[in-house]
Protein backbone atom coordinates (compact mmCIF):
# COMPACT_ATOMS: atom_id res chain seq x y z
CA UNK A 1 0.00 0.00 0.00
CA UNK A 2 1.22 3.45 -0.78
CA UNK A 3 -0.13 6.70 1.35
CA UNK A 4 0.69 9.66 -0.10
CA UNK A 5 -0.37 12.83 2.29
CA UNK A 6 -0.06 16.43 1.71
CA UNK A 7 3.05 16.35 -0.24
CA UNK A 8 4.52 19.11 -1.92
CA UNK A 9 7.60 19.80 -3.69
CA UNK A 10 10.13 22.64 -4.89
CA UNK A 11 12.95 21.86 -7.53
CA UNK A 12 15.30 25.13 -7.68
CA UNK A 13 12.44 27.26 -6.28
CA UNK A 14 9.84 26.17 -9.08
CA UNK A 15 6.81 24.59 -7.05
CA UNK A 16 6.38 21.20 -9.02
CA UNK A 17 4.22 19.01 -6.49
CA UNK A 18 1.33 20.49 -4.33
CA UNK A 19 -0.88 19.24 -2.11
CA UNK A 20 -0.82 15.79 -3.54
CA UNK A 21 -3.27 13.11 -1.60
CA UNK A 22 -3.10 10.06 -2.59
CA UNK A 23 -3.54 6.21 -1.63
CA UNK A 24 -2.82 3.38 -3.78
CA UNK A 25 -4.24 -0.05 -2.51
CA UNK A 26 -3.00 -3.53 -2.81
CA UNK A 27 -3.78 -5.98 -5.74
CA UNK A 28 -4.93 -3.28 -7.93
CA UNK A 29 -3.58 -1.19 -10.46
CA UNK A 30 -3.71 2.70 -9.71
CA UNK A 31 -3.16 4.87 -12.82
CA UNK A 32 -1.26 8.33 -12.91
CA UNK A 33 -3.05 10.33 -15.79
CA UNK A 34 -1.86 13.78 -17.40
CA UNK A 35 -0.45 15.89 -19.36
CA UNK A 36 3.51 16.32 -19.87
CA UNK A 37 5.01 17.91 -17.21
CA UNK A 38 2.22 17.35 -15.31
CA UNK A 39 4.56 15.87 -12.33
CA UNK A 40 3.95 12.25 -12.78
CA UNK A 41 7.45 10.94 -12.88
CA UNK A 42 8.37 13.61 -10.61
CA UNK A 43 5.57 11.82 -8.44
CA UNK A 44 7.23 8.12 -8.99
CA UNK A 45 10.63 9.62 -8.35
CA UNK A 46 9.53 10.73 -4.91
CA UNK A 47 8.26 7.30 -3.58
CA UNK A 48 11.77 6.43 -4.42
CA UNK A 49 13.24 8.12 -2.10
CA UNK A 50 14.93 10.39 -4.45
CA UNK A 51 14.32 13.49 -3.28
CA UNK A 52 14.80 13.95 0.78
CA UNK A 53 12.40 16.73 1.11
CA UNK A 54 9.15 14.55 0.25
CA UNK A 55 10.15 11.28 2.18
CA UNK A 56 8.02 12.67 5.08
CA UNK A 57 4.56 12.48 3.39
CA UNK A 58 4.89 9.09 2.11
CA UNK A 59 4.34 6.00 4.25
CA UNK A 60 4.88 2.42 2.11
CA UNK A 61 3.15 -0.83 3.63
CA UNK A 62 2.35 1.57 6.81
CA UNK A 63 6.48 2.28 7.24
CA UNK A 64 7.33 5.95 7.11
CA UNK A 65 9.94 6.54 3.85
CA UNK A 66 12.27 8.27 5.50
CA UNK A 67 12.98 5.27 8.09
CA UNK A 68 13.61 3.02 5.49
CA UNK A 69 17.58 2.44 3.98
CA UNK A 70 17.65 1.97 0.00
CA UNK A 71 18.16 -1.37 0.69
CA UNK A 72 15.27 -1.74 3.09
CA UNK A 73 13.58 0.13 0.20
CA UNK A 74 14.33 -2.44 -2.51
CA UNK A 75 12.82 -5.13 -0.61
CA UNK A 76 9.08 -3.26 -0.59
CA UNK A 77 9.07 -1.41 -3.51
CA UNK A 78 10.72 -1.75 -7.48
CA UNK A 79 10.40 0.49 -10.27
CA UNK A 80 10.69 0.11 -13.91
CA UNK A 81 12.73 2.51 -15.38
CA UNK A 82 11.38 4.78 -17.97
CA UNK A 83 14.92 4.99 -19.89
CA UNK A 84 17.38 2.12 -19.54
CA UNK A 85 20.87 2.64 -21.21
CA UNK A 86 23.21 -0.36 -20.56
CA UNK A 87 26.62 -0.25 -21.04
CA UNK A 88 27.62 -3.80 -20.37
CA UNK A 89 26.15 -6.60 -22.19
CA UNK A 90 24.70 -8.42 -19.27
CA UNK A 91 22.69 -12.33 -20.15
CA UNK A 92 18.99 -11.74 -19.45
CA UNK A 93 19.63 -14.32 -16.81
CA UNK A 94 22.33 -11.95 -14.61
CA UNK A 95 19.98 -8.47 -15.14
CA UNK A 96 17.29 -10.61 -13.80
CA UNK A 97 19.63 -11.78 -10.66
CA UNK A 98 20.32 -8.24 -10.03
CA UNK A 99 17.03 -7.86 -8.91
CA UNK A 100 17.92 -10.06 -5.82
CA UNK A 101 21.20 -7.93 -4.64
CA UNK A 102 18.88 -6.45 -1.85
CA UNK A 103 18.17 -9.81 -0.16
CA UNK A 104 22.15 -11.08 -0.23
CA UNK A 105 24.45 -10.20 1.82
CA UNK A 106 27.21 -7.19 1.51
CA UNK A 107 29.83 -9.85 0.78
CA UNK A 108 28.12 -12.89 -0.52
CA UNK A 109 27.26 -14.40 -3.46
CA UNK A 110 23.68 -15.10 -4.88
CA UNK A 111 22.17 -18.67 -3.86
CA UNK A 112 21.17 -21.60 -5.70
CA UNK A 113 17.50 -20.13 -3.68
CA UNK A 114 17.83 -16.73 -5.57
CA UNK A 115 18.66 -18.83 -9.25
CA UNK A 116 15.10 -20.86 -8.60
CA UNK A 117 13.13 -17.10 -8.12
CA UNK A 118 15.23 -15.90 -11.53
CA UNK A 119 13.90 -19.40 -13.11
CA UNK A 120 10.67 -18.96 -11.86
CA UNK A 121 10.16 -15.32 -13.47
CA UNK A 122 11.65 -16.38 -16.82
CA UNK A 123 8.45 -18.84 -16.36
CA UNK A 124 6.12 -16.67 -15.17
CA UNK A 125 7.08 -13.72 -17.83
CA UNK A 126 7.27 -16.66 -20.58
CA UNK A 127 10.90 -15.51 -21.50
CA UNK A 128 13.20 -18.75 -20.81
CA UNK A 129 14.34 -18.23 -24.74
CA UNK A 130 15.56 -15.14 -24.23
CA UNK A 131 17.31 -16.24 -20.93
CA UNK A 132 21.06 -16.41 -22.28
CA UNK A 133 20.68 -13.82 -24.63
CA UNK A 134 22.43 -9.96 -23.87
CA UNK A 135 19.63 -7.86 -23.05
CA UNK A 136 21.33 -5.38 -25.18
CA UNK A 137 20.42 -7.20 -28.12
CA UNK A 138 16.59 -8.00 -27.21
CA UNK A 139 13.85 -5.60 -28.87
CA UNK A 140 12.20 -2.98 -26.40
CA UNK A 141 9.45 -4.64 -25.46
CA UNK A 142 11.62 -8.01 -24.59
CA UNK A 143 13.71 -5.27 -22.73
CA UNK A 144 10.70 -3.89 -20.71
CA UNK A 145 9.55 -7.87 -19.79
CA UNK A 146 13.17 -8.50 -18.59
CA UNK A 147 12.97 -5.13 -16.67
CA UNK A 148 9.85 -6.04 -15.05
CA UNK A 149 11.48 -9.70 -14.22
CA UNK A 150 14.06 -7.88 -12.55
CA UNK A 151 11.46 -5.82 -10.47
CA UNK A 152 9.44 -8.91 -9.82
CA UNK A 153 12.89 -10.83 -8.40
CA UNK A 154 13.53 -7.98 -5.75
CA UNK A 155 9.68 -9.63 -4.52
CA UNK A 156 8.66 -6.15 -3.77
CA UNK A 157 5.15 -5.10 -2.58
CA UNK A 158 4.96 -2.20 -4.16
CA UNK A 159 5.66 -1.79 -8.20
CA UNK A 160 6.02 1.57 -10.12
CA UNK A 161 6.10 1.95 -14.03
CA UNK A 162 7.16 5.08 -15.83
CA UNK A 163 4.95 4.46 -18.90
CA UNK A 164 5.48 0.78 -19.03
CA UNK A 165 4.19 1.43 -23.10
CA UNK A 166 6.51 3.01 -24.61
CA UNK A 167 8.24 2.27 -27.35
CA UNK A 168 5.82 -0.52 -27.55
CA UNK A 169 3.69 -2.39 -30.68
CA UNK A 170 0.35 -2.23 -30.78
CA UNK A 171 -0.37 -5.57 -29.40
CA UNK A 172 3.00 -5.66 -27.20
CA UNK A 173 1.09 -2.51 -25.16
CA UNK A 174 -1.74 -4.52 -24.26
CA UNK A 175 -0.31 -7.88 -23.57
CA UNK A 176 2.31 -6.48 -20.50
CA UNK A 177 -0.32 -4.19 -19.53
CA UNK A 178 -2.75 -7.43 -19.07
CA UNK A 179 0.60 -9.57 -17.51
CA UNK A 180 0.89 -6.44 -14.80
CA UNK A 181 -2.57 -6.55 -14.06
CA UNK A 182 -2.65 -10.13 -13.93
CA UNK A 183 0.49 -10.02 -11.13
CA UNK A 184 -1.24 -7.47 -9.71
CA UNK A 185 -3.93 -9.47 -8.88
CA UNK A 186 -2.37 -12.84 -8.19
CA UNK A 187 0.36 -11.21 -6.17
CA UNK A 188 -1.23 -8.82 -4.30
CA UNK A 189 1.10 -5.95 -5.38
CA UNK A 190 0.12 -2.56 -5.15
CA UNK A 191 0.85 -1.08 -8.14
CA UNK A 192 1.43 1.96 -9.45
CA UNK A 193 2.26 3.39 -13.15
CA UNK A 194 1.92 6.29 -15.30
CA UNK A 195 0.23 5.99 -18.89
CA UNK A 196 -0.67 8.62 -21.56
CA UNK A 197 -3.57 6.94 -23.28
CA UNK A 198 -7.13 7.34 -21.14
CA UNK A 199 -8.04 4.75 -23.26
CA UNK A 200 -5.70 2.42 -21.42
CA UNK A 201 -6.52 3.15 -18.50
CA UNK A 202 -10.17 2.62 -18.88
CA UNK A 203 -9.08 -0.40 -19.65
CA UNK A 204 -6.81 -1.48 -17.16
CA UNK A 205 -6.98 0.65 -14.19
CA UNK A 206 -8.97 0.07 -10.89
CA UNK A 207 -8.14 3.65 -9.75
CA UNK A 208 -7.14 6.35 -11.33
CA UNK A 209 -5.24 10.22 -10.73
CA UNK A 210 -5.71 13.10 -12.79
CA UNK A 211 -2.79 15.23 -12.73
CA UNK A 212 -2.74 18.81 -14.23
CA UNK A 213 0.02 21.14 -13.29
CA UNK A 214 1.74 19.95 -9.93
CA UNK A 215 -1.56 19.12 -8.63
CA UNK A 216 -4.60 16.04 -8.26
CA UNK A 217 -7.49 17.37 -10.52
CA UNK A 218 -9.81 14.33 -9.61
CA UNK A 219 -8.89 10.68 -8.49
CA UNK A 220 -11.42 7.76 -8.33
CA UNK A 221 -13.38 5.13 -10.42
CA UNK A 222 -11.95 5.51 -13.81
CA UNK A 223 -15.46 5.11 -15.53
CA UNK A 224 -16.22 8.35 -13.30
CA UNK A 225 -12.91 10.40 -13.66
CA UNK A 226 -11.74 9.50 -17.48
CA UNK A 227 -14.91 11.63 -18.74
CA UNK A 228 -14.88 14.14 -21.85
CA UNK A 229 -15.11 17.31 -19.43
CA UNK A 230 -11.98 16.28 -17.68
CA UNK A 231 -10.26 15.68 -20.36
CA UNK A 232 -10.75 18.32 -21.66
CA UNK A 233 -9.95 20.19 -18.98
CA UNK A 234 -6.23 18.92 -18.35
CA UNK A 235 -5.31 18.82 -21.59
CA UNK A 236 -6.80 21.68 -23.30
CA UNK A 237 -8.33 20.08 -26.07
CA UNK A 238 -12.22 18.90 -26.77
CA UNK A 239 -13.00 15.30 -26.27
CA UNK A 240 -16.01 13.27 -27.44
CA UNK A 241 -16.49 9.67 -25.80
CA UNK A 242 -18.16 6.83 -27.84
CA UNK A 243 -20.01 4.14 -25.90
CA UNK A 244 -20.89 0.70 -27.07
CA UNK A 245 -22.22 -1.61 -24.25
CA UNK A 246 -20.05 -2.08 -21.63
CA UNK A 247 -17.18 -0.44 -23.62
CA UNK A 248 -15.92 3.61 -24.09
CA UNK A 249 -13.62 5.09 -26.39
CA UNK A 250 -12.32 8.65 -25.85
CA UNK A 251 -11.25 10.48 -28.91
CA UNK A 252 -10.67 14.44 -29.95
CA UNK A 253 -13.47 16.25 -31.23
CA UNK A 254 -11.59 17.92 -34.37
CA UNK A 255 -10.66 14.38 -35.84
CA UNK B 1 36.26 -26.12 -26.11
CA UNK B 2 33.97 -26.24 -23.00
CA UNK B 3 32.56 -23.56 -20.53
CA UNK B 4 34.58 -25.14 -17.81
CA UNK B 5 37.83 -25.95 -20.02
CA UNK B 6 38.17 -22.40 -20.56
CA UNK B 7 37.43 -21.10 -16.88
CA UNK B 8 40.28 -24.03 -15.83
CA UNK B 9 42.92 -22.25 -18.58
CA UNK B 10 42.13 -18.77 -17.41
CA UNK B 11 42.55 -20.11 -13.77
CA UNK B 12 45.74 -22.08 -14.15
CA UNK B 13 47.02 -20.05 -16.58
CA UNK B 14 49.64 -17.98 -14.28
CA UNK B 15 51.56 -21.54 -13.56
CA UNK B 16 53.24 -22.28 -16.99
CA UNK B 17 53.49 -18.44 -17.56
CA UNK B 18 55.61 -18.79 -14.42
CA UNK B 19 57.18 -22.04 -15.05
CA UNK B 20 58.69 -21.03 -18.83
CA UNK B 21 59.38 -17.34 -17.28
CA UNK B 22 61.82 -19.27 -14.63
CA UNK B 23 63.57 -21.28 -17.24
CA UNK B 24 64.15 -18.02 -18.85
CA UNK B 25 67.61 -15.51 -18.60
CA UNK B 26 71.20 -15.19 -18.76
CA UNK B 27 71.84 -18.59 -17.24
CA UNK B 28 68.68 -21.14 -18.96
CA UNK B 29 67.61 -23.38 -16.55
CA UNK B 30 65.67 -26.54 -18.12
CA UNK B 31 61.74 -27.35 -16.81
CA UNK B 32 62.32 -30.35 -15.41
CA UNK B 33 65.22 -29.13 -13.02
CA UNK B 34 62.72 -26.09 -12.18
CA UNK B 35 60.68 -28.41 -10.51
CA UNK B 36 62.80 -30.64 -8.81
CA UNK B 37 64.84 -27.37 -7.49
CA UNK B 38 61.63 -25.97 -6.48
CA UNK B 39 60.59 -29.34 -4.96
CA UNK B 40 64.00 -30.00 -3.18
CA UNK B 41 64.00 -26.03 -2.00
CA UNK B 42 61.19 -25.98 -0.17
CA UNK B 43 61.07 -29.69 1.05
CA UNK B 44 65.05 -30.21 1.65
CA UNK B 45 67.06 -32.40 0.29
CA UNK B 46 69.24 -33.36 -2.97
CA UNK B 47 72.01 -31.31 -3.75
CA UNK B 48 72.82 -28.38 -6.42
CA UNK B 49 74.68 -25.38 -7.72
CA UNK B 50 75.11 -22.70 -5.15
CA UNK B 51 74.67 -20.43 -7.84
CA UNK B 52 71.61 -22.37 -9.50
CA UNK B 53 69.72 -21.86 -6.24
CA UNK B 54 70.54 -18.43 -5.98
CA UNK B 55 69.60 -17.70 -9.45
CA UNK B 56 65.96 -19.38 -8.71
CA UNK B 57 65.71 -18.15 -5.01
CA UNK B 58 67.07 -14.94 -5.21
CA UNK B 59 66.83 -12.98 -8.52
CA UNK B 60 64.15 -14.87 -10.65
CA UNK B 61 61.32 -16.30 -8.08
CA UNK B 62 61.01 -13.31 -6.14
CA UNK B 63 60.45 -11.53 -9.34
CA UNK B 64 58.02 -13.67 -10.79
CA UNK B 65 55.63 -13.60 -7.55
CA UNK B 66 56.37 -9.75 -7.99
CA UNK B 67 54.97 -9.90 -11.46
CA UNK B 68 51.96 -12.06 -10.63
CA UNK B 69 51.16 -9.53 -7.59
CA UNK B 70 51.55 -6.64 -9.57
CA UNK B 71 49.71 -8.26 -12.94
CA UNK B 72 47.07 -9.28 -10.40
CA UNK B 73 46.62 -5.63 -8.57
CA UNK B 74 46.19 -3.08 -11.58
CA UNK B 75 43.89 -6.06 -13.61
CA UNK B 76 41.40 -6.04 -10.99
CA UNK B 77 41.78 -2.62 -10.37
CA UNK B 78 40.84 -1.81 -14.43
CA UNK B 79 38.32 -4.33 -13.86
CA UNK B 80 36.62 -2.22 -10.82
CA UNK B 81 36.87 1.31 -12.19
CA UNK B 82 35.37 -0.05 -15.30
CA UNK B 83 32.24 -1.49 -13.82
CA UNK B 84 32.20 2.01 -10.88
CA UNK B 85 32.77 4.47 -14.00
CA UNK B 86 30.19 2.39 -16.69
CA UNK B 87 32.67 2.11 -18.86
CA UNK B 88 35.26 -0.04 -20.46
CA UNK B 89 37.91 1.82 -21.46
CA UNK B 90 39.42 3.42 -18.27
CA UNK B 91 42.02 2.17 -16.33
CA UNK B 92 44.06 3.19 -13.23
CA UNK B 93 46.60 4.40 -15.61
CA UNK B 94 44.12 6.88 -17.63
CA UNK B 95 42.07 7.50 -14.80
CA UNK B 96 45.54 9.40 -13.43
CA UNK B 97 45.36 6.82 -10.30
CA UNK B 98 48.51 5.54 -11.23
CA UNK B 99 50.27 8.81 -11.83
CA UNK B 100 48.96 10.09 -8.28
CA UNK B 101 50.91 6.81 -6.59
CA UNK B 102 54.12 7.66 -9.05
CA UNK B 103 53.95 11.02 -6.99
CA UNK B 104 53.32 9.62 -3.53
CA UNK B 105 56.22 7.33 -3.73
CA UNK B 106 58.86 10.12 -5.57
CA UNK B 107 57.55 12.51 -2.41
CA UNK B 108 58.20 9.47 -0.15
CA UNK B 109 61.43 8.65 -1.79
CA UNK B 110 62.61 11.93 -1.81
CA UNK B 111 61.59 13.98 1.35
CA UNK B 112 60.18 11.17 3.44
CA UNK B 113 62.14 8.36 4.21
CA UNK B 114 60.80 7.48 7.28
CA UNK B 115 57.23 6.80 6.46
CA UNK B 116 55.96 4.15 4.38
CA UNK B 117 55.96 4.57 0.87
CA UNK B 118 52.56 2.70 0.59
CA UNK B 119 50.74 5.16 2.46
CA UNK B 120 51.94 7.96 0.61
CA UNK B 121 50.76 6.30 -2.58
CA UNK B 122 47.33 5.41 -1.85
CA UNK B 123 46.85 8.73 -0.51
CA UNK B 124 47.97 10.66 -3.66
CA UNK B 125 47.10 8.11 -5.95
CA UNK B 126 43.01 8.33 -3.93
CA UNK B 127 43.57 12.15 -4.48
CA UNK B 128 44.46 11.74 -8.10
CA UNK B 129 41.13 9.54 -8.65
CA UNK B 130 38.93 11.95 -6.77
CA UNK B 131 40.49 15.07 -8.67
CA UNK B 132 39.39 12.83 -12.30
CA UNK B 133 35.85 11.77 -10.79
CA UNK B 134 34.94 15.71 -9.55
CA UNK B 135 36.48 17.04 -12.85
CA UNK B 136 34.25 14.80 -14.84
CA UNK B 137 31.01 15.35 -13.13
CA UNK B 138 28.71 17.36 -14.86
CA UNK B 139 24.94 17.19 -13.85
CA UNK B 140 25.33 14.20 -11.91
CA UNK B 141 26.65 12.19 -15.33
CA UNK B 142 30.14 11.23 -15.70
CA UNK B 143 30.59 10.86 -19.74
CA UNK B 144 33.42 9.52 -21.45
CA UNK B 145 34.83 11.84 -23.28
CA UNK B 146 35.31 14.03 -20.22
CA UNK B 147 36.64 10.94 -17.90
CA UNK B 148 39.23 10.74 -20.20
CA UNK B 149 40.19 14.32 -20.71
CA UNK B 150 40.09 14.93 -16.78
CA UNK B 151 42.27 11.98 -16.43
CA UNK B 152 44.61 13.57 -18.85
CA UNK B 153 44.65 16.68 -17.19
CA UNK B 154 44.91 15.28 -13.72
CA UNK B 155 47.88 12.96 -14.99
CA UNK B 156 49.57 15.91 -16.56
CA UNK B 157 49.33 17.65 -13.58
CA UNK B 158 50.66 15.08 -11.30
CA UNK B 159 53.54 14.12 -13.95
CA UNK B 160 54.56 17.81 -13.41
CA UNK B 161 54.57 17.60 -9.57
CA UNK B 162 56.62 14.51 -9.75
CA UNK B 163 59.14 16.52 -12.20
CA UNK B 164 59.64 18.90 -9.60
CA UNK B 165 60.31 16.67 -7.02
CA UNK B 166 62.99 14.91 -9.49
CA UNK B 167 64.77 19.09 -9.97
CA UNK B 168 64.90 19.23 -6.53
CA UNK B 169 66.15 16.26 -5.17
CA UNK B 170 69.72 14.69 -4.78
CA UNK B 171 70.80 13.44 -7.48
CA UNK B 172 71.49 9.57 -6.15
CA UNK B 173 68.22 9.21 -5.18
CA UNK B 174 67.25 10.90 -8.89
CA UNK B 175 68.51 7.64 -10.98
CA UNK B 176 66.30 5.16 -8.50
CA UNK B 177 63.39 7.31 -9.13
CA UNK B 178 63.79 8.12 -12.69
CA UNK B 179 64.27 4.25 -13.34
CA UNK B 180 61.91 3.01 -11.48
CA UNK B 181 58.99 5.37 -12.47
CA UNK B 182 59.85 3.66 -16.57
CA UNK B 183 57.92 0.85 -14.83
CA UNK B 184 60.26 -2.49 -14.10
CA UNK B 185 60.19 -5.46 -12.02
CA UNK B 186 64.18 -5.04 -11.92
CA UNK B 187 64.44 -4.39 -8.27
CA UNK B 188 61.94 -7.46 -7.34
CA UNK B 189 63.20 -8.97 -3.96
CA UNK B 190 61.64 -10.44 -1.45
CA UNK B 191 61.21 -7.22 0.78
CA UNK B 192 59.19 -6.05 -2.26
CA UNK B 193 56.88 -8.53 -2.20
CA UNK B 194 56.69 -7.98 1.97
CA UNK B 195 55.94 -4.74 1.66
CA UNK B 196 53.33 -4.40 -1.28
CA UNK B 197 51.51 -8.14 -0.99
CA UNK B 198 49.71 -7.53 1.78
CA UNK B 199 48.23 -4.56 0.48
CA UNK B 200 47.75 -6.06 -3.37
CA UNK B 201 46.13 -9.58 -1.78
CA UNK B 202 43.64 -7.12 0.70
CA UNK B 203 42.82 -4.86 -2.17
CA UNK B 204 42.17 -7.97 -4.93
CA UNK B 205 40.53 -9.88 -1.86
CA UNK B 206 38.12 -7.05 -1.30
CA UNK B 207 37.18 -6.68 -4.94
CA UNK B 208 36.91 -10.58 -4.84
CA UNK B 209 34.37 -10.44 -2.48
CA UNK B 210 32.09 -7.71 -3.60
CA UNK B 211 32.56 -8.66 -7.33
CA UNK B 212 28.16 -9.07 -7.52
CA UNK B 213 28.03 -5.62 -6.45
CA UNK B 214 29.82 -4.32 -9.11
CA UNK B 215 27.53 -5.96 -12.19
CA UNK B 216 24.71 -3.58 -9.92
CA UNK B 217 27.20 0.03 -9.47
CA UNK B 218 27.37 -0.57 -13.80
CA UNK B 219 23.53 -0.17 -13.90
CA UNK B 220 24.02 3.52 -12.92
CA UNK B 221 23.87 5.32 -10.03
CA UNK B 222 19.45 5.63 -10.36
CA UNK B 223 19.29 2.37 -10.98
CA UNK B 224 21.54 0.68 -8.77
CA UNK B 225 19.62 2.65 -5.40
CA UNK B 226 16.63 1.18 -6.66
CA UNK B 227 18.07 -1.88 -6.93
CA UNK B 228 18.78 -1.69 -2.97
CA UNK B 229 22.40 -0.08 -3.89
CA UNK B 230 23.93 2.38 -1.05
CA UNK B 231 25.23 4.06 -4.28
CA UNK B 232 28.20 6.00 -2.70
CA UNK B 233 29.19 4.38 -0.12
CA UNK B 234 29.94 1.06 -2.53
CA UNK B 235 31.41 3.21 -5.00
CA UNK B 236 33.28 4.81 -2.53
CA UNK B 237 35.00 1.07 -1.00
CA UNK B 238 35.59 -0.23 -4.48
CA UNK B 239 37.57 2.83 -5.15
CA UNK B 240 38.96 2.72 -2.12
CA UNK B 241 40.11 -1.02 -2.84
CA UNK B 242 41.48 -0.55 -6.23
CA UNK B 243 43.48 3.01 -5.54
CA UNK B 244 45.21 0.78 -2.77
CA UNK B 245 46.12 -2.07 -5.55
CA UNK B 246 47.47 0.30 -7.58
CA UNK B 247 49.23 2.13 -5.24
CA UNK B 248 50.91 -0.53 -3.63
CA UNK B 249 51.87 -2.45 -7.49
CA UNK B 250 53.16 1.42 -8.40
CA UNK B 251 55.31 1.38 -5.19
CA UNK B 252 57.31 -1.89 -6.40
CA UNK B 253 57.24 -1.11 -10.03
CA UNK B 254 56.63 2.35 -11.22
CA UNK B 255 54.24 3.21 -13.59
CA UNK B 256 52.95 0.05 -15.60
CA UNK B 257 50.05 1.17 -18.10
CA UNK B 258 47.50 -0.26 -20.19
CA UNK B 259 47.01 -3.63 -18.51
CA UNK B 260 44.79 -3.19 -16.48
CA UNK B 261 42.61 -1.79 -19.77
CA UNK B 262 43.62 -4.83 -21.66
CA UNK B 263 42.82 -7.83 -19.75
CA UNK B 264 39.62 -7.17 -18.57
CA UNK B 265 38.13 -6.63 -22.37
CA UNK B 266 40.42 -9.70 -23.00
CA UNK B 267 38.34 -11.78 -20.03
CA UNK B 268 35.23 -10.04 -21.04
CA UNK B 269 35.73 -11.50 -24.53
CA UNK B 270 36.12 -14.60 -23.37
CA UNK B 271 33.76 -15.21 -20.44
CA UNK B 272 30.89 -12.34 -21.17
CA UNK B 273 30.52 -9.32 -18.94
CA UNK B 274 29.22 -10.66 -15.47
CA UNK B 275 31.73 -9.17 -12.89
CA UNK B 276 31.54 -12.79 -10.85
CA UNK B 277 33.77 -14.19 -13.72
CA UNK B 278 35.29 -11.06 -15.23
CA UNK B 279 37.29 -9.95 -11.59
CA UNK B 280 38.48 -13.58 -10.40
CA UNK B 281 40.13 -14.01 -13.96
CA UNK B 282 41.21 -10.56 -14.67
CA UNK B 283 43.29 -11.65 -11.80
CA UNK B 284 44.67 -14.46 -12.89
CA UNK B 285 45.04 -13.51 -17.14
CA UNK B 286 46.60 -10.22 -15.27
CA UNK B 287 49.11 -12.16 -13.14
CA UNK B 288 49.84 -14.48 -16.99
CA UNK B 289 50.00 -11.29 -19.11
CA UNK B 290 52.60 -9.70 -16.17
CA UNK B 291 55.10 -12.46 -16.00
CA UNK B 292 55.17 -13.25 -19.94
CA UNK B 293 56.00 -9.03 -20.75
CA UNK B 294 58.20 -8.90 -17.91
CA UNK B 295 60.03 -12.50 -19.06
CA UNK B 296 60.18 -10.21 -22.69
CA UNK B 297 60.73 -7.12 -21.32
CA UNK B 298 64.49 -9.25 -19.64
CA UNK B 299 65.59 -11.20 -22.04
CA UNK B 300 64.77 -10.11 -25.34
CA UNK B 301 67.78 -7.48 -25.90
CA UNK B 302 71.18 -8.44 -24.30
CA UNK B 303 70.09 -5.83 -21.10
CA UNK B 304 67.02 -5.45 -19.57
CA UNK B 305 63.72 -3.34 -21.22
CA UNK B 306 61.47 -1.70 -18.74
CA UNK B 307 58.34 -4.22 -18.77
CA UNK B 308 56.28 -0.56 -18.79
CA UNK B 309 57.42 -0.37 -22.35
CA UNK B 310 56.16 -3.95 -23.56
CA UNK B 311 52.94 -3.10 -21.97
CA UNK B 312 52.67 0.30 -23.61
CA UNK B 313 54.18 -1.26 -27.17
CA UNK B 314 50.86 -3.69 -26.59
CA UNK B 315 48.12 -1.92 -24.77
CA UNK B 316 48.52 0.99 -26.83
CA UNK B 317 47.09 -0.45 -30.48
CA UNK B 318 44.82 -2.88 -28.51
CA UNK B 319 43.01 0.42 -27.26
CA UNK B 320 43.18 1.93 -31.07
CA UNK B 321 41.72 -1.49 -31.93
CA UNK B 322 38.58 -1.24 -29.67
CA UNK B 323 38.20 2.08 -30.15
CA UNK B 324 37.69 1.47 -34.26
CA UNK B 325 35.83 -1.63 -33.37
CA UNK B 326 33.35 -0.22 -31.04
CA UNK B 327 33.51 2.85 -33.61
CA UNK B 328 31.56 6.35 -32.52
CA UNK B 329 29.42 4.45 -29.69
CA UNK B 330 32.83 4.35 -28.00
CA UNK B 331 32.67 8.37 -27.24
CA UNK B 332 28.78 8.49 -26.10
CA UNK B 333 28.42 8.41 -22.12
Amino acid sequence: MIEVESLQLQLNGRSVLQQINLRAQPGEITVLLGPNGSGKTTLLLCLCAHYRAAQDHIRLCRQPLSSLSYRSLARLLAMVPQDHNPVFPYQVREVILLGRISRVGFWSQPTAQDYEVVENILNILKIQHLADKPYTRISGGERQLVLIGRCLAQEPQVLLLDEPTNHLDFKNQYSILQLIAELARRQQLTVLLTLHDPNMALLFADYVVLLSQGRIAAQGNPRAIITPENMAQIYQLEVEMITEGDRRLLYPKFM
Amino acid sequence: MSRYGLHWLLLLSPVPAAVVSLQFGAYPIAPREIWQLLGEMLFGGGTYPEHIHDILWQVRLPRVILAMLVGMALSASGATLQAIFRNPLVDAYILGLSSGAALGCALSVAFFPGLPIQVIAFLSSLLAAFLTFALARTRGEVPILSLILAGVIVSAFFAALVSMVKLLVDPHKLASIVLWLMGSLSLADWVAIRQAGPWIVLSSLLIWLGRWRLNALSMGDAEARALGVEVGRERGLFLLAAALGVAAAVSVSGIIGWVGLMVPHVVRMMVGPDHRLVVPFSMTLGATFMVLSDTVARTFTGGEIPVGIITTLTGAPFFIFLLKQRGQESWKT
